[in-house]
């Protein structure tokens, strides 16, 4: 890892709408294993932010514990952060999301802190269908405490330890479709064309944006035998599609070719562009998806793409009926039923 | 021989089968001695279970106004098969058997110094009512009649209570009446009215209520502003949860229909205290609800609010333990694992309310609390005060009150500052930094909580000093927190023993009466009521002032008397404990002779 830190700036780069650099979403320098994946998807958040032109204080970053959840610290710095406890960060985003439905809840995760110890609070987060985005960069292993295979790592997968994982592997976009997320992606960190759009997409998504993105680990996990290693998911996968996602308002300026490709519009204006790799992809039908999932697991493939979106999500807020302003922006003359109200009270009691 | 009249002072107790619908009439029962101005205090003895098990409902009828459980049991209404064996035993002697008359009552359950009332239950219901489950529970209203006409109950007030309880379905209320009418008719036909136990319309209520303290804990949170709870089940705490939603449906609605609150049922306790650390980090108030097993789980969160120095209410409704224990008895049994929750050097804020008055002003007080000192702030409530009915002054909110938010930067905050902003800095010297709450300002004012040793700029560090600096000034921020909290409550002007009574929680109301006996036997004690941890240093005082102190608890293991001499340094010798633990209130009778015992053993 380098400790120096470019502040050159390409002049041809310019502020966004919004008048920040893409500098300006960055974080602080990485302390993660030179080479490591999670630096690309951190990577692909800043790209992300700056294309659509987002007010970095307008999204607050969440995490649990292990290498994927330190780093919140390495993008975005002008946003709130909170690195919280090991397999706890939905609970805490739910508690943020009640508080301010106004804000973008960006959470990052792990694999052993989504398929182990948070799995609980993972799935019942998709249940609520609560208005966030969720990463999980997937590398099969706890890293942070030296490469023990994590409960995505693929049966008969081999990791640096030399013996092949004897368990089945928990497939997390497989789980969330099964639970009717609203929204499931899978992508690999090596794959910023793909990932960046699905970011954006899934930011703007009302409801529970699921990205699971294979990340491999450097250090660990990227043997000849594992399954997550860089070269066993570069021979290894098959997109759905690949996708643009365009702003509100923005003009589409890219000729897609008819018949191949497919269009999400989501309940903002904004559309999600498919370009269809395989012809009877429709990524609204949740069928589908699970099916294709199957049938690439069974081939040994890795089905990456946006693999269902639920046009119609209605997040929490919707569901539990809550006022339109952000319950956080109350006073308490907005929350306080006063003296009066209080001894109509006591006399239900008498 | 003529029976002496005991007139307002008197204890009944109903034993019945749970599911059956005896709850409410026993509650409709005890509502109209309160109405009668005779102070009154009913307790649910319940099972863990809905239906089929042994429960119990207790009024103790006091003039005096003790609160209190008392030893002796004066009237039995025995319609349980299943307890009628220990519930012939429990009657004092002298006093009455209540049963059901409809089958011959067996030999075994006779005793000679009690007195026998048969009344035939449901023989009456069965003649009067053709379905089954009606039979069942108009049969409960048929003892409530001959029970109040056994001890001069106003059968006017007893109807108008009914006639409320039932407002929403007024169609039930004539069979209610006839059923009590059945009830009172067997009576007056079979046997002389009133007993000797007996009461008589006084006025000593006063504006009291009559409230449980789990809906004074939920009216509380919604008085003090909390928008958003998060929760998981788990008896006997759920009824606040349960007061708030009530309540807030009723309060909390804006002008286009929708919730100005949030009510999650979470997946279990973890996450109910992480939504409410995400939900407070962000700048809403909430809190959550929950009894031992519970805040066992949420301890891993409990450190981080301490750390990270996140405000958060939690209100702990404790009952016996350990593990699942005792879910439908009571307990101050917590005290320990709630003072030091969590691993690491940690110490929490408690709040320790002994009537449903001071649970609505103590969870208003805990969100003060916790805003103002950026920490975990836990009121301790028990199962007696959170789900019995008590006879309480009326709760009391003053207009002028305005909340205390603790110290947070607005954007023009943020704007005028000069320095950098340090999340954990301390710029004034209460040890409490100032925080930012997310999208507040563009460019100023962010950081990165964590639960990770950092610096004052929030910053993870691993250096020796960081971490000393940060977790010294939580000890000293625990300093500044002695300055905030409750102070306790005397019972005399001034000292006049050397033998000191130091209570807290639901003890005080036998604690209070168990003075009251022992100065009657010419025993004066001073008597202390502790309100909150840490000990406010009028604590400190009154146990040094005192050469004994008689520390009453409801726990084995004499939890209290530890964070006593733990925090404050007291010489062991010097604190008696007095403990009761077996899941039921304790009582006067109880602390009076535990007094007693201890100070003579002591003398000897």
């Amino acid at each position: 890892m380098s400790y120096i830190k470019t502040v050159f700036h390409h002049p041809s780069l310019k502020p966004n709408k919004v008048g920040y650099l893409k500098s300006d979403y960055r974080g602080v320098i990485s302390t993660l294993c030179a080479g490591c994946g999670h630096d690309s998807i951190s990577g692909a958040i800043v790209q992300a932010c700056y294309e659509i032109s987002l007010e970095p204080h307008k999204l607050a970053k969440l995490s649990g514990i292990g290498c994927s959840s330190k780093t919140p610290t390495y993008f975005l710095s002008n946003s709130h952060g909170f690195n919280s406890v090991h397999g706890r960060m939905p609970s805490i985003a739910t508690g943020a999301n009640m508080a301010n439905k106004d804000l973008i809840y960006l959470g990052v995760s792990g694999d052993g802190d989504t398929a182990s110890i948070g799995m609980g609070q993972f799935v019942h987060a998709i249940r609520r269908n609560l208005n966030m985005v969720y990463i999980v960069m997937n590398n099969g292993c706890y890293g942070l405490t030296k490469g023990q295979d994590s409960a995505t790592a693929d049966f008969g997968s081999i990791s640096k330890e030399g013996n092949p994982n004897p368990y089945q592997a928990i497939d997390l976009a497989g789980l969330a479709l099964e639970l009717n997320a609203t929204f499931v992606g899978r992508s690999f960190s090596g794959d910023k064309n793909q990932l960046v759009p699905m970011i954006k997409a899934a930011m703007s998504h009302p409801g529970f944006a699921f990205l699971d993105v294979i990340s491999p680990c450097v250090t660990f996990n990227n043997t000849k035998g594992s399954t997550k290693s860089y070269s066993h998911v570069r021979d290894h996968i098959e997109a759905t599609s690949s996708l643009d996602f365009i702003p509100f308002q923005e003009e589409i300026t890219v000729d897609y070719p008819e018949g191949e490709s497919a269009e999400v519009e989501l309940f903002d204006g904004s559309k999600i562009h498919l370009s269809k790799l395989a012809p009877d992809w429709n990524p609204t039908d949740r069928f589908t998806a699970v099916n294709r999932l199957h049938v690439a697991k069974s081939k040994g493939q890795i089905l990456t793409g946006l693999l269902y979106i639920n046009p119609e999500s209605k997040d929490l807020h919707n569901l539990m009926g809550t006022s339109d302003q952000p319950l956080n922006q109350f006073k308490q003359k907005d929350l306080c039923p006063g003296s009066e109200k209080l001894e109509e009270i006591n006399r239900e009691f008498r | 021989m003529e029976k002496e009249i005991i007139v307002n002072d008197l204890v009944v107790r109903f034993a019945n089968v749970n599911g059956t619908g005896s709850a409410s009439a026993n509650e409709m029962f005890a509502k109209s001695i309160f109405r009668m101005g005779i102070p009154v205090t009913p307790k649910n003895i319940f099972p863990s279970n809905i239906q089929g098990l042994p429960t119990w409902y207790e009024v103790r009828i006091s003039e005096k106004g003790h609160l209190g459980r008392r030893a002796g049991i004066d009237i039995l209404v025995g319609v349980n098969p299943q307890s009628l064996k220990r519930d012939v035993e429990s009657v004092r002697s002298g006093g009455y058997f209540v049963y059901d008359s409809s089958k011959k009552l067996h030999e075994e359950f006779i005793r000679a110094d009690i007195n026998y009332i048969g009344i035939p239950m449901i023989k009456l219901a069965m003649e009067h009512y053709p379905v089954p489950r009606l039979q069942q529970l108009l049969k409960n209203m048929i003892y409530v009649g001959a029970v109040a006409t056994l001890i001069d109950l106003e059968i006017e007030v007893l109807k108008e209570v009914i006639a409320e309880q039932f407002a929403a379905k007024p169609k039930i209320i004539p069979s209610n009446y006839q059923a009590l009418e059945l009830g009172i008719n067997y009576v007056k036909e079979h046997f002389e009215y009133p007993l000797n136990v007996r009461i008589k319309r006084c006025d000593n209520n006063g504006d009291s209520i009559l409230i449980d303290g789990n809906t004074a804990c939920g009216l509380g949170a919604i008085y003090a502003g909390a928008t958003v709870m998060a929760w998981y089940p788990i008896t006997p705490s759920t009824s606040v949860a349960k007061a708030f939603e009530t309540y807030c449906k009723k309060l909390r609605i804006d002008e286009d229909g929708k919730k100005k609150y949030a009510f999650v049922q979470a997946e279990d306790e973890l996450a109910a205290i992480g939504m409410v650390i995400g939900a407070t980090w962000n700048g809403a108030r909430a809190f959550t609800a929950t009894s031992g097993p519970g805040v066992s789980l949420m301890n891993e969160f409990i450190g981080l609010s301490y750390f990270a120095e996140i405000p958060v209410v939690l209100i702990n409704v404790q009952r016996g333990g350990p593990s699942t224990g005792m879910p439908t008895r009571t307990q101050q049994a917590d005290l320990i694992s709630s003072a030091y929750a969590s691993h690491g050097d940690t110490k929490h804020v408690l709040l320790f309310p002994s009537s449903p008055a001071e649970c609505f002003d103590f969870t208003i007080k805990a969100f003060d609390l916790a805003d103002r000192l950026q920490t975990l702030v836990m009121l301790i409530s028990d199962l007696d005060l959170g789900m019995n009915n008590h006879m309480s002054p009326p709760l009391a909110w003053d207009d002028d009150e305005k909340y205390d938010l603790g110290k947070i930067l607005s954007a023009e905050d943020l704007e005028e500052m000069k320095e950098d902003f340090g999340r954990y800095k301390d710029v004034d010297g209460d040890a409490i930094p100032y925080r930012t709450i997310p999208g507040t300002h563009p460019t100023k004012g962010s950081f990165f909580t964590r639960g990770t040793s950092h610096d004052e700029y929030a910053k993870y560090s691993e250096l020796g000093e960081d971490y000393l600096h940060n977790v010294d000034r939580l000890a000293q921020k625990w300093e500044t927190a002695k300055t905030l909290i409750p102070e306790p409550e005397f019972y005399q002007k001034e000292n006049r023993s050397n033998v000191g009574l130091l209570f807290f929680g639901t003890t005080t109301y036998a604690a209070v009466e168990a003075m009251e006996l022992l100065e009657e036997e010419g025993l004066m004690i001073d008597s202390i009521r502790v309100r909150a941890f840490p000990f406010h240093q009028q604590v400190g005082k009154f146990i040094e002032e005192h050469e004994q102190i008689i520390v009453v608890e409801q726990n084995r293991d004499a939890q209290f008397r530890t964070l006593l001499i733990n925090e404050l340094e007291i010489n062991p010798a010097r604190l008696i404990s007095v403990v009761n633990y077996d899941g039921m209130p304790i009582t006067a009778q109880a602390i009076q002779s535990g007094i007693k015992e201890k100070l003579s053993v002591e003398s000897n």
